[in-house]
């Protein structure tokens, strides 16, 4: 298997990378501290591989975007957020299965 | 699709009783197939409810103790090392009525089997029990949450409720008040269910306000938790209270609607086995850690009985030959 291509983000890229993706962007509000983002964080390196080109997957680890953390009213860990043309689309809090992330996807692909 | 061919053993579930399993089972050559989940953020997950917590304190061989999820993950290292195959999927449906047993993964249960097995070991473990009050699926990551060390860290300095009394409710509480500047924890009777060394411990934590005979009845706020409503339950009266999280542990109920129909189940919904065994009423099939188990419910525990299945599908799979 090809190894996925995952962009990491900070508060300082956060808005800059997010804007230079052509594809959406759907970012991984993670931790290290959460056991749950462990189980999504597999199923989101084989979705960076499957469907590299149609959808970009990023990571913010939380202890180091505060701000960005705030400004999208992040409450629970894992939540996943679609940017679309540089905006959300869809929030998705808490982990959750490979087809129903694929599901969530394809409405906005 | 191709017939499958037909595993010596399916493990399904991945907490301490499925690792086990597949440790033993591994090392026996048996070459287990375990399924262990879908990601989630209940206790219905990849590594168990272990992976929702932090420190753990009484499992034998650490004595300084170890993060669950670190725990979890080793488990899986030491299952893997000995061949165990670990695949990231949820088993949708079972058909045990007849050798060899079938397994599906995904949606599609009405096609051929995904998986064939000589031997099942069941290990699905509990999940958490919500409220059942209105607006409660919605308002999981938005203020409610039934995993405090995933979501404690976004309620620094403000006020939040856990509800519950046993030991979860007394742990989350307890790791809670590191970020939230006050908890009120809401308990139904007048009294805990939780060990005397978690209440003697939340009792002398001053960020800790037990509210005693009390029920959470309503989620108030649009799109978050703004407020609760809260019930005296000797008086029944209604109150709010100003809470921005609230953090449910009233307890788990055993994860087994794969097998309603095909499985013996206990009165209180928890599988059968036989006495002293993991043997349930089919041949074959083998019980294990919380889904069978109404009374200890600690990882040690589920995993001594993960154990205990793996060998007694080794003997049973040697007698079948």
């Amino acid at each position: 298997m090809a190894d996925a291509d995952i962009l990491t983000l900070t508060d300082d890229n956060f808005g800059s990378s997010i804007d230079a993706e052509n594809a959406p962007v759907l970012v991984d509000f993670w931790a290290d501290w959460c056991g749950p983002c462990k189980g999504l964080a597999v199923i989101l390196e084989e979705i960076a591989v499957e469907q590299a080109g149609n959808v970009k997957i990023a990571k913010v680890n939380v202890d180091e975007a505060p701000s960005t953390v705030i400004e999208h009213e992040v409450l629970s860990l894992p939540t996943m957020i679609l940017f679309k043309e540089g905006e959300p689309v869809a929030k998705i809090p808490g982990a959750q299965g490979k087809d129903t992330i694929l599901e969530i996807l394809s409405e906005f692909m | 699709m191709a017939e499958s061919p037909v595993r010596d053993v399916i493990i399904i579930g991945s907490g301490p009783a499925g690792l086990t399993a597949a440790i033993y089972t591994a090392r026996a050559s048996l070459e287990p197939l375990v399924l262990e989940g879908e990601p989630s953020s209940t206790s219905d997950q990849p590594g168990g409810q272990l992976m929702l917590t932090t420190d753990v304190e009484n499992y034998p061989g650490f004595p300084e103790g170890v993060m669950g999820p670190e725990l979890m993950m080793n488990f899986k290292a030491q299952a893997e090392r000995f061949g165990a195959e670990v695949q990231t999927v949820k088993a949708s449906k079972v058909d045990l009525s007849e050798r060899p047993f079938k397994v599906w993964v995904g949606r599609d249960t009405d096609g051929e089997p995904t998986y064939l097995a000589k031997s099942i070991i069941v290990s699905t473990g509990a999940q958490s029990l919500m409220l059942g009050l209105d607006r409660e699926v919605e308002l999981i990551g938005h203020g409610l949450s039934t995993c405090a060390t995933c979501d404690g860290f976004f309620f620094r300095d403000q006020e939040i409720a856990v509800v519950g009394g046993g030991d979860s409710a007394l742990e989350e509480a307890m790791f809670l008040s590191r970020f939230a500047s006050k908890i009120y924890l809401l308990v139904r009777r007048d009294e805990l269910r939780a060990s005397q060394i978690m209440q003697d411990r939340a009792m002398a934590n001053d960020k800790i306000e037990i509210m005693w005979n009390t029920s959470l009845v309503e989620y108030v706020g649009d799109t978050k938790i703004e407020k609760v409503k809260i019930k005296n339950n000797l008086d029944e009266s209604i109150s709010d209270l100003d809470v921005t999280g609230v953090f449910i542990a009233i307890g788990h109920k055993p994860s087994t609607s794969l097998f309603e129909g095909q499985l013996d189940m206990k009165e209180n919904g928890y599988l059968k086995t036989q006495p002293g065994r993991t043997a349930t009423n089919i041949e074959g099939v083998f019980a294990s850690g919380d889904v069978q188990d109404d009374y200890y419910r600690q990882a040690i525990t589920a995993a001594g009985s993960g154990c205990q299945a793996a060998l007694e599908a080794e003997r049973w799979l040697e007698e079948q030959e």
